[in-house]
This record gives structure tokens, sequence and C-alpha cells, in this order.
């Protein structure tokens, strides 16, 4: 008895004494990539890793198993800037991947290095309703009226928050005249808000699973989502008359790969995203392809509507988080306001 | 209160209508806050049958997720175990000046949050915190690693061992260990015949309690993880992701498994305070 107790703390003590080797990185045969991704894209590159492999698999003759971690965008890129060994990050938003360039992870101009700034896809944000429309939602206005209540994740932690909030603004700032009547509007808004999830995953299940709210902001991709996977025939879209061009961008993470040797297989899989293959996977999970063919082929699931930019009338991402989302910012102040 | 109570009953006895009216509240209470939820958990994993709840268990992230938990557990537990001894013997046989400090600290996990738990260790080990760079550099990962889930772990495990023996080890007193010593046993003679049979059942119950909360933590743990599927997430963590992927069976598998275990502990706790009930209770909890 006396003995095996002892045996059991020893071989716990050793187990534990050896867990700091086996978790550092090692370089072996079969290659790993860690891809550290906001929240909605779960099923999207849970698709993506399985064709990639296989791809990969079959031009290199090498296994690769892609690790996924999912989680608000902003809490996401923090981890990675706190050590999160990502070898990929594919955010919500440029400015969460330009926090991590900032700390040296990545080479500055890192937009640059794929197509279309780096984004191999896109979306924008759109209304889901229950079935029926019970509210009588049709556009921004109507969130703002008292009695809706909005479900819309932390702009402090969500990309799609982020988004979500800018489209607001855009459309108060177009419909009233100024920034102070889209500041207005925005906090009639965020007043009709009863939780901030912290990531759009989060918010969706809040409002599809919890049945919380009348109207979730969301991303178009975990709209469409849940209208034709989770809940069909219990929700439905509305697409409001003026949206924003929500662009999450993808980028390898220079000081992991190079410490992992993984540089290559990371460059692949984000290069990988722009065929004519991952981008046909991309529109079946709901996210606005960049393929011209593709997206014609798809073209009945994307309705065309006016889209603002955040380059163009937010001045860029750099900008306007220090404007919107900055601590003591435009967002920190309409929610103050909100709340009196 | 004796005021107030008529001849020829008991003090704290009130009217039939209370005391019924009472007992009721307090059964409907813990099944509609404790047993219901419990029992959903169940009903959910089994909404689709058995042989989707099994499926579920064997998907490759789950069981990965199940066997870290096992690690986990396997490392903070007898490590609890061994230094809650340690901790115990120090304040309750010896004197010396910081005791007083030392009892206080022990307590500590149990007040702070547990995000904070796990902030702290981000703050030291983090790429960006104190000792992070350093480690770095000599390839060494703690946090959004294991070896970052076994240290919140312990930290928010640390009390359970020692709060459980404490009391009991200082009813004992030190007149029997020191008889023994007289009696020319070595010292751990004297630990192992002496002090330990006394206060076996309270340690056994304290390392219980140490395990469930070790298998169940989510809060530090989520901090420290980094969620990476399959190889970070632990079964609490696990579940959230599962509920987020609209795995409900899933979920609601794995979640029936901490359930079942918080039951075992349950059982085996009632079992043991049945049996050794007077050696536990010896100064309350």
């Amino acid at each position: 008895m006396r003995r095996n107790i002892l045996k059991f703390i020893g071989y716990s003590l050793l187990a534990g004494a050896t867990l700091p080797v086996s978790a550092s990185p090692a370089a072996a045969a079969p290659a790993q990539l860690l891809n550290v991704s906001y929240d909605p894209t779960r099923e999207l590159y849970t698709a993506i890793n399985g064709a990639f492999a296989k791809q990969w698999k079959a031009q290199s003759g090498q296994d690769i198993t892609i690790r996924q971690s999912h989680g608000g965008s902003g809490k996401q890129a923090r981890s990675v800037i706190d050590g999160l060994q990502a070898d990929v990050v594919t955010l919500a938003l440029g400015y969460d991947i330009d926090a991590i360039a900032k700390r040296g992870l990545i080479k500055p101009g890192w937009q640059a290095e794929l197509p279309h700034n780096s984004t191999p896809y896109y979306s924008t944000i759109v209304f889901l309703v229950r079935k029926g429309n019970p509210k009588g939602i049709k556009d921004w206005d109507d969130l703002a009226r008292p009695g809706v209540s909005v479900i819309t994740p932390n702009p402090k932690t969500s990309g799609g928050a982020r988004w979500n909030f800018l489209a607001a603004w855009g459309y108060g700032q177009k419909t009233y005249g100024s920034g102070t009547k889209a500041f207005e509007f925005v906090s009639k808004i965020l007043k009709n808000v009863p939780v901030l999830d912290s990531g759009a995953r989060g918010a969706t299940t809040t409002f599809v699973q919890r049945g919380q709210g009348d109207v979730l902001i969301a991303w178009e991709n975990e709209a469409l989502l849940a209208t034709q996977k989770l809940g069909a025939g219990k929700f439905e879209i509305v697409t409001p008359s003026l949206s924003i061009l929500a662009e999450p961008p993808v980028a390898v993470v220079d000081a992991n790969v190079d410490k992992h040797g993984t540089r290559a297989a990371a460059t692949a899989y984000l290069k990988y995203l722009y065929t004519p293959q991952a981008q046909e996977i991309i529109a079946q999970n709901y996210y606005r392809p960049r393929d011209a063919a593709i997206a014609t082929k798809y073209a009945r699931l994307f309705k065309n509507i006016p889209l603002l930019s955040v380059d163009r009338h937010f001045g860029g991402w750099n900008k306007a988080q220090a404007t919107f989302f900055n601590d003591g910012g435009l967002f920190d102040q309409a929610f103050e306001a909100a709340k009196r | 209160m004796r005021a107030f109570t008529r001849p020829g009953r008991s003090p704290t006895e009130g009217p039939l209508w209370l005391r019924t009216g009472l007992i009721a509240l307090a059964l409907g209470y813990v099944g509609l806050m404790l047993l219901l939820p419990l029992s959903t958990v169940f009903l959910e994993a089994f909404r689709e049958g058995l042989a989707p709840y099994l499926e579920a268990l064997k998907e490759p992230d789950t069981v990965r997720a199940i066997r870290l938990t096992l690690l986990v557990a396997t490392i903070s537990v007898p490590l609890n175990l061994v230094m809650g001894l340690v901790m115990a013997w120090a304040v309750t046989k010896h004197d010396f000046r910081l005791k007083s400090w030392l009892i206080t600290f022990i307590d500590l996990p149990f007040s702070v949050s547990p995000v904070v738990s796990g902030l702290i260790y981000v703050l030291v080990f983090g790429a960006q915190g104190w000792i992070g760079p350093w480690l770095e550099a000599r390839g060494i990962q703690i946090i959004f690693a294991v070896p970052g889930i076994v240290l919140a772990t312990v930290f928010v495990t640390f009390p359970f061992v020692v709060r459980q023996i404490v009391p009991l080890m200082d009813a004992q007193g030190r007149a029997a260990e020191e008889a023994a010593v007289s009696l020319g046993a070595s010292g751990w003679q004297t630990f192992w015949h002496v002090t330990l049979p006394d206060i076996k059942w309270a340690l056994l119950y304290g390392v219980l309690l140490c395990n469930a909360r070790a298998m169940g933590e989510f809060g530090a743990v989520s901090v420290v993880s980094g969620h990476i599927r399959g190889e970070t997430n632990t079964m609490p963590l696990h579940i959230e992701v599962l509920y987020d992927d609209y795995n409900f069976v899933g979920a609601f598998a794995v979640a029936s498994l901490l359930a079942g275990l918080a039951i075992l502990t349950l059982v085996v706790k009632s079992l043991l305070e049945w049996w050794h009930g007077d050696e536990i209770k010896a100064k309350g909890h």
C-alpha cells in the first residue's frame, strides 16, 4: 500500500517534470499547424482543414494536422500576443492582426502578402429575427425603437461586434446627417441590448438557443447558418438598406512559423484559401467568395446591398479603432449614455 | 426566543403547517434548483438515444479532452495531497513566526475569482509577462499549454485537502506524537502509525473534493488554455466548445460524465460520513 502510493506520487512528479519538454515544439515528420481564428469560423475551417490536409499530402507527401482555436477576435489576438503558438491567424478584422504585428510577431505590410488585402472571403452585417418577424424589423431604425431587444456581442472582445457598431454608426450618420446624431442613434440601439456576449457565436447561441432578444445583429454567414442549418423555418434574415463590407483577413505569424519550422506549410495553407476548391467550401459555409465564378454560382445566397467601407468611410481600422473602440472612445461613451 | 414558545413544545418546533410548509419548500427548492437542471443534462445527453451518446464520447477531440482532464487531475491532486499534508503538519504541529500568515494564505484561492487566478499566470508566464520571454527563449511553453493548465488547476484546488485535515490535526494535539517519538519511533513511523490513522477519512474526503474541482474547473483554466481543440481543451472547456458548435448531444454527453463524477463524489462522501462520521465531523469542515 505504502509503496504503491509512493510510486504513484513519484510517477506524478515525474510526469510533471517532463511536461515542459514534451510541450515544446518539435519539427517531426508529420506537420502540425495552429490556426487561431475568430468565433464563427468553426465549421468553415473544419471543412477547409480536411480538404487542405488531403491536398498537402498529395502535393508534398507529408501528413498535416491543423488545430483550431476559436473565440472573440480581439481576445484571440491578445492570446497570440501573450504567447499562444499560432502559425496562422484568421481574424475578424485587420486591426486585430495589426495589434499582433505591432508586437513584432508579424512583419509589417502583412496585408499586402496575399490577394484582396489578404482577405480570401468577405461578409457583411445583417439582422436575424424570429419567424414571421413579429416586431416588424426592416432597417436599422427599428433597432433603436423602444421595446425591441437587440442581441450583439461586445466590441471590446469581438470583431463582429465592431463591424456591427460601425454599420449602425454609418447608417445613423448617413440618415441623420451628423456624427452627433449618429452618436444618439447608436446610444438608442445600445439601450436595447440586454447582454454583450464576448464573441459572435456566443451571441448567436444567446439568440437562437436561449431564445433571448427580438433581433440579432450578426455576420451574414452566422445568420445564414442559423436559417439554413440550425433552425430551418424558425428564423428569418432581414437585410438592412445599408450595411458594411466586413473583411476578415488572414496572416502567417512570422515569429512562430520560423520557430516551429512551418513557414512553407502555413503559407501554402493560406494560399489554398484562394483556390476554386476552397472558395467553393467558403461559399458553402455562407462566406462571400472572392472567386468570380464561384460567386456567380452561389449568388442566390448573397443579397446585393450598398456596403460602407472602413477604409473609405471611417479612415481605416487604425483610426476607427482609436475613435470608436479604445478605452474612453465613442463606443464607451455611447454605452455609458445608454445606461442613463 | 423562549418567550415565543408555548410550554410542552420544543423551542425550535413551529406549528404543523409551518413545519410541512418549510420542508416542502426546502425539498422543492432543491428539486428545482439542483435536481431538475442535473436531470436535464442526462435527458439532453440521451435525447437521441444511446448510440449517438456513445458515438459523441468516441469523437477524437472529446477523447483528448477527457484524457487531458485526467492527466491534469493525476498531477494536481497528488501534488495538493502531499503539499496539503505538509502544510497541515506545519501549522498544527509546529509554532513559527509566519504561521498565522500561512493559515490565511492557504484560503486565498477560495476568495480569489478563478479568472483572476488564471490571469496572474498569464501575467507571470505569458510572452509579455515577467519571466515569459526568458522561458520562450528556452523553448518552454507554460501558458496555452498543459503546464499552464496544471498550474491554474493546482492553484484553485490548493486549499481542499489542507482545509479538511487541519481541524482534525488541531484537535488531535501533539501528545500522541510526542509519546511515539519518545518511545523511539522515527518521524515517518510516527506519521504513518499515529497521525495518519486519525485523519485518513478526512484526507480521503479532501482528495475527493479536490479531484472533483480539478476536473470541473472552468474559469481559471479557460484563461490559460488558449482553447486549442484536441490539445488544450479540458472537459469543461470542451463542453462549451461543443455547445457553441451546436453539437448539443456531444456537449451534454461530456457534461453527463462530469455530472456523473459529481454524483459519484457525493455518494462516496455520504458513505464515508456514514461509516466514519465521527472522525470526519470532529471539528466541522
